[in-house]
């Protein structure tokens, strides 16, 4: 399989994941997008391992991999204190950060 | 010894103003009047010591305080000279000064401001002394402008008066306009001096160095600031409004001493004036104009102190005649007689005022010569000296620099001095016969007058009568002594004793025909001046020189406060301002929205913002390109 096809694929996994950052309002489903972007991007990581012959690329996607877990523990945490908080996992409903009308 | 003269008083005038502010109410008569006039009574005496040291033949008196600034060779040091020149200036202006406040503990007795008063007074001799005794040109400025600051606070020293404030305002103002030229004289001199010792010994010694052409800006620099000082056309408006503040104040600062800073003045840089004849002529007849000037409006004032004002600004019309003809002893001469009887017909001027309960228009007056004997003497002693009929003081100066006058060929000048002259004796003895012969108008109470305003009349009288024969010339029986003693860069006249008697007799002939028809005129029934006729209107008018600078000066001055004030400022600078703050806030609320609590829309900024870093990157590179 030519190097192309994956590249191509990281492409479509990232596009996937920005979407649905962007159109989807569940924090949940927002949460997985990111997911999907991160992976694509340890996809494109590995894939340039194995094109460019080097080990670096392989060790840092390992590295991702592993910063990925850690960071799904913080999230899933986060997700559940904002829903005590909030009672709801709407984004469109957690804007306590706006700027209030000058 | 020298700086003691000249920081006593202000160490006085220091202390009386802190003893003044602690309690202001509190009356402190004797204490007040024990510092007051007892330090320029020292002073007197200490002055007349040094006079007579330089009198027996010493040299020229130095003193060295400090440095005052010192940039690489160049030094301005804090330093008095005590030369011929300062020295008549000194003992007459201390002697006269120390009865004149002598007089003013009798004048200013019930004034509420008595500590004030004298604190303010002993300021003003500290800074006349300083301005004499400066040997640069810088220090003479720091006094310069010293005595113009005690003038200020004197003339509004009634300052419950609105009038007095603007009287006040109007001599600091104008006198500003003849420091600015005094003070570019002094830069423009120590710019061609390049940087040589800056005292008037090391000026006099360079003066050659510098071309003619700098040499005429400078004089004519240098005289516009006596102008503003000594009240000469155009700058003289100030001086009879002065006459707001108190009698002494008058008779000191506004008649004996200040106002003659400026033929100090110019007889202190003699050597500059000697080398530009042409700026001399100038001074001359500006000096002669104002005498004429000033004589022609006094005969229709009447006002006892305006009417002295202007016989002031008229007799230094006449000393500038004499400096600017080159007979600078002769314009000393006068400065000296002048301070006696001049500060003589003002305090006798008080002493009427006071005695008829603050009355100042003469025509109100009359008849007060059997009640008032001792001020109606000591003022005929006076006019008689101002009229110059002889043997009185004023006789022999006037009579000098009409002399110096007439040999220098200048005869406009010559005319235009005999017939002020006879002006003079007109309207001095109008005064005098209005006020002391004519018949009262009315019965007045007479407020009685305390000693120490009296005696300092008696002691002016004598003055006013001997002080001519110290600068008799030879054709009167004299040497010229006062002439010698200055030893200043006079010019040379040749008179033969024929025509100067003949001279002489023509100022008593002019003298006394003043006073015969000032005697035919007032003296049996006197009247107000009316508005009659065009000429007479237009002197009792001042010739509407006053209308003319508020016109020409203040008005278009008001108008541009009044436009900037209420339109440019409001409208442009603010609005300019206010529109940016406004276009600030509105920009501000735009942006805002952008920061909307929305995680999805952060999530689209955070895309665009690195497409187009991502794109501009692979513009860059050359990858896109």
């Amino acid at each position: 399989m030519s190097a192309h096809l994956f590249f191509l694929l990281v492409a479509l996994l990232f596009s996937i994941g920005l979407v649905g950052v962007i159109s989807r309002r569940n924090l949940f489903v927002v949460y997985m997008s990111v997911e999907l972007m991160l992976s694509a991007i340890t996809l494109l990581f590995a894939t340039l391992s194995q094109t460019l012959n080097s080990a670096n690329a392989s060790v840092m996607s390992l590295l991702t991999i592993a910063i990925i877990a850690a960071e799904a523990a913080l999230f899933l945490a986060m997700i559940i204190h904002l829903y005590r908080i909030n009672r709801t996992l709407d984004s469109e409903q957690c804007t306590s950060l706006k700027q209030e009308a000058l | 010894m020298l700086s003691i003269i000249v920081i006593l008083p202000f160490i006085s005038a220091l202390f009386l103003g802190i003893l003044y502010l602690s309690n202001p109410t509190k009356k402190r008569y004797k204490l007040y009047t024990l510092i007051g006039s007892g330090v320029p009574t020292v002073i007197a005496f200490i002055s007349f010591g040094l006079f007579f040291k330089l009198f027996n033949g010493a040299p020229s008196l130095h003193e060295d305080l400090f440095n005052w600034i010192a940039i690489g060779d160049f030094e301005i040091p804090v330093a008095f000279t005590l030369d011929r020149l300062s020295s008549i200036m000194l003992v007459f202006i201390s002697g006269i000064g120390a009865l004149i406040h002598i007089y003013a503990t009798g004048y200013m007795r019930d004034e509420e401001g008595y500590g004030k008063f004298f604190s303010y007074f002993n300021f003003f001799m500290g800074a006349m002394f300083l301005l004499i005794l400066a040997n640069n040109p810088i220090m003479m400025f720091i006094g310069w402008e010293l005595v113009g600051l005690a003038s200020y606070l004197l003339i509004g020293f009634y300052h419950q008066d609105h009038d007095n404030i603007t009287a006040a305002n109007k001599a600091f103002i104008l006198n500003r306009v003849g420091d600015f030229g005094f003070i570019m004289g002094i830069a423009l001199l120590f710019i061609s001096l390049e940087g040589t010792a800056f005292t008037f010994d090391a000026i006099a010694l360079n003066i050659h160095n510098i071309d003619l052409q700098t040499l005429t800006w400078i004089g004519i620099l240098l005289f516009i600031g006596a102008m503003g000082k000594s009240a000469q056309i155009p700058l003289y408006v100030w001086l009879p409004d002065a006459m707001a503040g108190p009698t002494p104040v008058s008779a000191l600062i506004h008649a004996a001493t200040m106002v003659t800073a400026g033929v100090y003045m110019v007889a202190r840089y003699s050597f500059l004036y000697v080398e530009i004849p042409q700026v001399g002529l100038f001074i001359a007849y500006i000096g002669a104009f104002s005498a004429l000037f000033a004589a022609i409006i006094a005969t229709y004032q009447s006002d006892i102190k305006k009417i002295l004002a202007y016989s002031t600004m008229s007799q230094l019309g006449y000393m500038f005649i004499a400096v600017g003809l080159g007979a600078y002893s002769s314009g000393v001469f006068h400065v000296f007689t002048h301070a006696f009887f001049k500060a003589l017909l003002f305090m006798g001027a008080g002493a009427v005022i006071i005695a008829l309960h603050h009355e100042q228009n003469i025509f109100k007056m009359g008849g007060l010569k059997k009640q008032l004997p001792l001020v109606y003497v000591t003022m005929f002693v006076a006019t008689l000296a101002i009229s110059g009929i002889a043997p009185f003081a004023g006789f022999f100066s006037k009579d000098a620099i009409l002399a110096s006058a007439f040999a220098s060929e200048h005869y406009l000048i010559w005319g235009i001095g005999s017939f002020t002259a006879f002006l003079t004796a007109f309207y001095m003895f109008r005064l005098l016969f209005t006020v002391f012969i004519a018949p009262a108008s009315s019965e007045n109470k007479l407020h009685s007058l305390p000693k120490s305003m009296t005696w300092p009349l008696v002691v002016l009288a004598i003055g006013s009568a001997t002080a001519g024969f110290l600068g008799r010339n030879e054709a009167y029986g004299g040497e010229n002594w006062m002439g010698h003693f200055l030893a200043l860069p006079d010019m040379v006249i040749h008179l033969s004793h024929k025509s100067e008697y003949l001279l002489g007799g023509l100022n008593m002939l002019l003298g006394l025909s003043g006073m015969f028809l000032a005697y035919k005129m007032f003296a049996i029934k006197s009247e107000a001046p009316q508005e009659r006729h065009f000429f007479n209107r237009l002197v009792i008018n001042k010739f509407y020189v006053d209308t003319l600078y508020t016109r020409i000066f203040v008005q278009p001055l008001l108008l541009l406060s009044h436009l900037i004030a209420n339109v440019i400022d409001p409208k442009l600078f603010d609005g300019i301002i206010t529109t940016l703050s406004q276009g600030y806030l509105l920009v501000g609320r735009q942006f805002s929205r952008l920061q909307s609590g929305k995680v999805r829309l952060y999530a689209i900024q955070i895309l665009v913002g690195i497409s187009l870093m991502s794109y501009y990157m692979l513009f860059k590179l050359g990858v896109l390109g």
